[in-house]
């Protein structure tokens, strides 16, 4: 067996050492694992990975290189990737580089050669918490001390970090002048900015921090709240802001999106064990009875009106909000969390997963259909 | 939705006997399905023609019906049982083929059945090879570009459309049967024709070829609300062109993006909506070009088949009871993901390992067979394996093969290449051994399409094959779910990883282990799964804990719902030792599995594990001639002359002092494999020449006697006492593999004095044997005299048709005398006899391998077994011939050419079928003999003679049944191009006298009584079933 040259330690201790195989250089940050056996490369260049390091269950990570056609934003933004057999060719046709070779090229460190499922189990029944990747040279005292200056999760505002300094506009790809859409970009993926243009809608992205009034100068028809990393209880100043736009424009949103319009309605995020993220989370429509097979990406959720942590029944939870009459709309059945909301009253939609996929499957692709078509409807 | 309650009785319907492309996994999705109707408060009528299955064991269904899979005992079944329902969608194309007869003729709509799971339409437009096509076309999915022939003439028409190569497939038939490619104008005819005759509608599919595109399988489940998932995706090693029955296969997908993949997920789910599978399980094949992002769909099948069973044990997902409740009205999201319990059955597995599914191959069973792979399916079997990583569940799954020889490779390396070039039961030998003589990727690649990727994974693999294995094994769950939830059953797969972190919970109870019987082959199948099965019910039902290990994903052994505990495992030494390393069990069972655990019992023995039963030593001595005879003498019994030789110049000095004519074969063989008889010294030389070389083993020399009737008998054994199951007496004279052989019990024609010896033979043998368990003795009977063939301390073959025709398990007893027991608590009866008569008919697969000759000898081919049950023996032995494939004719005319040693006894049934109102047909030396006799007979050519011949009429169709004792074997000779002939038309085939008399006297009897009446196991044996 090839000797060890980096490990994995995690701040309770736990410790699997395997083969270097990114940037030689040490990670931390909160070790989170995906399920999803396909998308690497869109997944470590999902903004909501930021601030984490990703283990994937998967153990043959890499099969087919990577490509730009594959990037979910401009960069890498997960820290580091672990895997139990990692694979750098560059022969699958659509390859434009082996993934190692590209990850070590972006300095992202990463390590293979572990027992990805044993440091699953045990995230799993201890919850996901920082930890990292580190060089065989990086003693374990030194490894502590750098994992212990990472501030935790919990209360952390990385939108911040991913949001655009300026506002960026974007035609719709069909060449029609469909809906406009004011996103408040807490880092958006391109997959959903894609469907959406892919619709004839047009979207500016704005950084989390604009205003309600720079949001509406453009006068957009909708506003769309996107997928971002971090705490949604820590970025009270985007939930401020759509208070302000909840009524006066549609609000659609996804996953970082859904959380913090459903802040904005009056209710609370708490953290989960260990996050969903994966492409295999059946998510049920309670308004229509259908399952569909979601991507998921989330270590935060949303609690129900009363504090509920799950929706026990199969019908929607309605509730009176400062906004007039809401739903929940979709609950996970792995789990029973909370994973979309509809406001009645006004025109307003989320949902928690992903149904820009990117990775993952396409069941939920309609979603896209459904907010452009009740833009124009309300426009 | 909830469960339907507007039915009360299900009718299931089994796939019949195991063949080429239908075997063990129908018996697995089949017992799910009538385990959980059951559950669901159904009763559930059961129709399968195949003893040697778990589901027609009396206790699985309410009724069970072993009959012939046809229309007409169909009928019988349904007018008398009155079901509400038909669930066509578990029983591979057998049943879907007769469901959908039962529903033209009308016999559905007649009685008021319901097709659920998939409706007529459903099933015609999957099946349909043009409304297949057009469907896909207006779903919007692209499809290879075809025409459709019914003849020649059209065939060649659609040449300009479709190109070449050109694929050819026959519509509705299983495995691809008469399927081929067609290179070049020349073969167009050969292989089109094949195709229409193959085709029960003479149809063929003329179809563009994506021959080297890579070829994916996803596996479909849909609900009654539409809810669809897939279940696990699997590729093929082996890009498109080679069946994928035949290929090398690793799941989940590996060389697909996230986009491709999910453009794959996408069709799959409009495919099973377009083709209106209500509920159920479907497999959808797909080619796909990487390099372009083409996708083509290549076919569906909308019902549960040997992928969807591979899906459901590389997943944990079972595909068969989810389907079964679909079709009674459930809703995924209300079905129980059975391994997490917490989350429902309405997701996609997450798989954190590799799995690699290896064909098992028979070709050196069929000699002159055309080796190549193709469309048309030709494994006998299946080996899988779970690793952590591709590199080890693909080396795992080489070792699960248990291949007899080695390959031997071409010294140059041109030829190699060739070699791995072609699609052969031996291409991934070959492939390695060019990857270890250093050929690069990317020329291996540009000679196969193999992805790159698979190849520089090989690549590695060669280049240090203990790289995988090193570390600590660690076992690992079958979860669906990557861990992401705890996982409650317990299906385990050895992994190595740099520190152990095992996963096994091992209660305190104490634990004994199972040894499976690996991949199906011919010798070596369904049988002995059913053995193992039961042996671990009988462990379970003793308090302990039951633990198998097998690695065949065909099988009801490896259902985890069958043990305490599945390890996934090839079985070998190691492997198997790695298990018993951490379960510590009490014992491990080694006589169920056939041959394969056998070969393991004196490695274990040797490491300290405990040999449950029939130790070792009786084993050998049962196994060597040398301990074997002297035994046989001490009993005063007889046995044919014998002799071992350790080297073929040994062997040619002893034979002539043991007498030709001689039954020559290797130690160590199970089927018969490499056993011949010859006539000559000249026979034997040639024999060892072929053979020898390739075993290194001692070489058996055994007088073979001419025309005496064999007989098989299947005991229990406790050292004290013994406890006869069952006397079987052949139909065929000795010389036939008793695997290939009809047999009826009770024997037919033996007088109670003989019966009465061959008990006291088995007596004495099981007894002096010391064997604790099962034991079977095959006997000859030569000019009055008993003569001792073999004994086997071990479960066999015939143990499940037995046990059924008894109605009672015999190796759950043997099981329970290893777990300690004694017979004489088992209060068994005295005489088994119940008024019925049992008939056990062999099923071949002769039209799998064009160019080898369709006869019967000592070398087994069987790939089956059906039984047929009745109140005397013409009618139970027409029932099997039916229920085999080869149903006997009432009229017409029968073509016989015999031996001349044959002609008297021929005469007498000739004369018969005369009176019967056949018309006889026959070469001219037989035509004369009968003639004589006073029977009219018409002289037709021999094929020398010139046309029309013998082989014209049979190929115009103008022939119903064939009688042709051999003179002779091998091509070139008239019998063999007529038995080659008569296969090709699916015409009853007979080669021994013995079996050409049952047939008349069958016929005979349903000429009087009419079709024969159904019965079920329940009827027969009240008694005998549990309540449950």
């Amino acid at each position: 067996m090839k000797p060890a040259t980096a490990y994995v330690l995690l701040e309770d201790g736990f410790r699997l050492d395997g083969l270097a195989c990114g940037a030689d250089a040490p990670a931390v940050g909160e070790i989170v694992f995906t399920t999803s056996m396909s998308g690497y490369q869109e997944a470590i260049s999902d903004p909501s990975y930021a601030g984490q390091l990703i283990a994937f269950t998967y153990p043959q990570i890499g099969n087919y290189g990577v490509s730009s056609a594959a990037m979910e934003s401009d960069r890498i933004h997960a820290r580091a990737a672990i895997m139990r057999a990692a694979v750098d060719r560059d022969d699958a046709p659509s390859a434009e580089q082996g993934w190692l070779e590209w990850l070590t090229g972006c300095g992202v460190p990463a390590i293979t050669d572990l027992d990805t499922r044993a440091l699953v189990r045990h995230i799993r029944d201890a919850g996901a918490m920082k930890g990292g990747v580190f060089p065989a040279r990086v003693t374990e005292s030194e490894a502590r001390a750098l994992i212990e200056a990472e501030p935790p999760m919990a209360g952390r505002d990385l939108a911040r970090d991913v949001s655009p300094g300026d506002a960026v506009r974007l035609d719709s790809i069909t060449g029609s002048s469909g809906p406009l859409l004011a996103v408040i970009d807490t880092g958006v993926k391109a997959s959903i900015v894609r469907e959406l243009r892919a619709r004839g809608a047009r979207v500016t992205l704005h950084p989390c921090t604009a205003s309600a009034e720079e949001l509406l100068a453009e006068d957009p028809d909708a506003i769309f709240l996107a997928n971002g990393p971090g705490d949604p209880a820590a970025v009270d100043y985007v939930v401020r802001t759509v208070r302000e736009l909840v009524g006066r424009r549609p609000v659609y949103g996804i996953c970082l999106g859904h959380q913090l319009l459903c802040r904005a309605v009056g209710l609370e995020t708490y953290k989960l064990p260990f996050g969903h993220h994966g492409a295999n989370h059946p998510v049920k429509d309670l308004t229509t009875g259908r399952t569909e097979i979601t991507s998921q990406n989330h270590g935060f959720a949303v609690l129900g009106p009363g504090g509920a942590r799950t929706i026990d029944d199969d019908r929607p939870v309605r509730w009176e909000t400062d906004f007039g009459a809401a739903e929940l709309t979709h609950v996970n059945l792995y789990d029973r969390t909370v994973e979309g909301l509809r406001l009645l009253d006004v025109p307003g939609a989320t949902v928690q997963y992903h149904p820009e996929a990117g990775p993952g499957p396409h069941d939920s692709l309609y979603l896209f259909d459904r907010f452009v078509s009740e833009i124009a409807a309300n426009a | 939705m909830p469960r339907r309650d507007d039915l009360s009785k299900i009718l299931l319907i089994g796939s019949g006997p195991i063949v080429i492309g239908q075997a063990a996994e129908f018996d697995y999705s089949g017992t799910q399905a009538c385990r959980v109707l059951r559950q669901e408060g159904y009763e559930v009528v059961l129709v399968n023609s195949n003893p040697a299955t778990i589901m027609t064991d009396p206790e699985v269904a309410t009724a069970t019906y072993v009959e012939p899979l046809l229309p007409g005992p169909l009928e019988q079944v349904i007018a008398r049982e009155r079901p509400d329902a038909l669930l066509p969608t578990l029983g591979g194309q057998t049943a879907l083929n007769l469901a959908k007869a039962l529903h033209e003729n009308g016999t559905l709509e007649r009685y008021g059945v319901e097709l659920i799971g998939a409706n007529y339409d459903a099933i015609d437009r999957a099946e349909d090879r043009e409304r297949f096509r057009e469907t896909m076309i207006d779903a919007g999915l692209r499809v290879p570009r075809s025409r459709i022939a019914h003849s020649l003439t059209e065939a060649q028409a659609a040449l300009a459309d479709v190109g070449l190569p050109m694929i050819v497939r026959p519509a509705f038939t299983l495995g691809g049967t008469g399927g081929g490619i067609v290179y070049s104008e020349s073969e167009l005819a050969r292989v089109v024709g094949r195709g229409l005759d193959a085709s029960p509608i003479h149809q063929v599919l003329l179809e563009e070829s994506v021959l080297g595109w890579g070829e994916f399988e996803l596996e479909v489940m849909r609900d009654r609300t539409d809810n669809v998932v897939i279940v696990c995706s699997i590729e093929n090693l082996d890009p498109m062109g080679v069946h994928t029955g035949d290929s090398v296969c690793v799941a989940p997908q590996q060389t697909l993006t996230d986009r491709q993949y999910q453009a794959l997920r996408d069709q799959a789910i409009t495919v099973i909506r377009a083709i209106g599978v209500e509920t159920g399980g479907s497999n959808v094949q797909f080619a796909v070009n990487a390099a372009t992002d083409e996708i083509v769909v290549i076919e569906m099948n909308p019902r549960v088949s040997r992928s969807s069973a591979l899906a459901s044990k590389a997943t944990g997902v079972p595909i068969a009871k989810i389907a079964a409740r679909l079709a009674v009205g459930y809703t995924l999201q209300e079905i129980p993901n059975d391994i997490t319990r917490a989350t429902p059955a309405s997701f996609e597995p997450a798989i954190d390992y590799c799995v690699v599914k290896w064909p098992r191959f028979a070709f050196e069973k069929f000699p002159g067979a055309e080796p190549g792979l193709t469309t048309h399916m030709k494994s006998v079997g299946e080996a899988m394996a779970i690793g952590r990583t591709f590199k080890q569940a693909f080396a795992k799954a080489l070792r699960s093969r248990e291949l007899d020889s080695r390959p031997v490779f071409p010294a140059d390396d041109e030829t190699l290449l060739e070699r791995v070039a072609g699609a052969s039961s031996e291409r991934f030998d070959h492939l390695l051994e060019a990857l270890r003589r250093g050929h690069p990727v990317a020329e291996l690649h540009r000679r196969t399409s193999i992805d790159p990727w698979f190849l520089h994974e090989l690549a590695e693999l060669v280049a240090d094959p203990q790289a995988p294995f090193a570390g600590e094994r660690t076992f690992k769950a079958v979860d669906t779910c990557a861990a992401e939830f705890a996982a409650s059953t317990p299906y385990y797969y050895s992994g190595w990883e740099r520190v152990a972190s095992n996963e096994v919970r091992r209660g305190e109870r104490p634990s004994v282990v199972i040894l499976g019987s690996g991949p199906n082959r011919i010798g070596q199948g369904i049988e002995f799964d059913y053995c193992c099965v039961h042996a671990a019910q009988t462990v379970r039902e003793s308090g302990r804990d039951a633990v198998m290990i097998n690695c065949n994903p065909e099988t009801v052994s490896t259902d985890y719902d069958t043990s305490d505990r599945l390890y996934f495992e090839p079985l070998t030494l190691d492997d198997v030792l790695g298990v018993c390393e951490l379960e510590q069990p009490e014992g491990v069972v080694v006589q169920f599995g056939g041959q394969t655990p056998l070969k393991l019992a004196q490695g274990l023995a040797d490491a300290g594990v405990r040999i449950l039963g029939t130790g070792t030593e009786a084993i050998d001595i049962a196994e060597d001639r040398a301990r074997f005879g002297p035994l046989l003498d001490g009993l005063g019994y007889k046995a044919p002359p014998y002799a071992t030789a350790t080297c073929a110049q040994e062997a040619l000095h002893r034979a002539p002092g043991v007498g030709f004519p001689l039954l020559v074969r290797p130690s160590y063989v199970l089927g018969g494999r490499a056993m011949e008889i010859v006539y000559s010294v000249d026979g034997l030389r040639g024999y060892l020449e072929r053979v020898v070389s390739e075993s290194g083993r001692d070489i058996y020399l055994d007088r073979f006697l001419e025309d005496s009737i064999e007989v098989d008998v299947d005991a229990l054994c406790d050292r004290e006492d013994v406890w006869i199951g069952g006397i079987m007496q052949h139909v065929e004279e000795a010389g036939v593999h008793s695997g290939d052989s009809a047999c009826v019990l009770p024997p037919h024609s033996l007088g109670e004095d003989m019966l009465q010896q061959i008990r006291e033979q088995t007596r004495g043998i099981a007894l002096a044997l010391g064997v604790e368990g099962l034991i079977n003795v095959q006997f000859a009977i030569h000019d009055g005299d008993l003569y001792v063939i073999e004994a086997n301390p071990r479960a066999s073959r015939t143990v499940p048709f037995v046990s059924k025709a008894i109605g009672l398990p015999l190796a759950k007893l043997a099981c329970r005398i290893l777990l300690g027991e004694r017979i004489a608590d088992f209060g068994l009866p005295r005489d088994t006899a119940n008024g019925h008569v049992c008939v056990k008919e062999a099923v071949l697969p002769f039209d799998r391998f064009a160019g080898a000759d369709a006869l019967l000898g000592p070398e087994m081919r069987s790939t089956g077994e059906v039984m047929g049950i009745a109140r005397d023996f013409p009618t139970a032995f027409a029932k099997a011939q039916a229920a085999a494939g080869s149903r006997l004719p009432q009229t017409g005319t029968v073509f016989i050419t015999v031996a001349d040693r044959d002609k008297p006894a021929a005469t007498g049934i000739a004369g018969q079928l005369h009176d019967l109102g056949f018309r006889l047909i026959a070469t001219r030396g037989t035509a004369q003999a009968l003639n004589r006799m006073g029977i009219p007979a018409q002289a037709i050519n021999k094929i020398g003679e010139g046309s029309p011949h013998v082989v014209d009429w049979i190929e115009s169709g103008s022939v119903d049944l064939v009688i042709n004792t051999p003179v002779g074997t091998g091509a070139r000779t008239d019998g063999y191009e007529i038995r080659a002939a008569a296969v090709a038309r699916r015409i009853p085939c007979i080669t021994t006298l013995s079996g050409g008399m049952a047939a008349m006297r069958a016929i005979a009897a349903a000429a009087a009584h009419g079709e024969p009446e159904v019965v079920s196991l329940q009827e027969l044996y009240p008694e005998a079933t549990p309540a449950s």
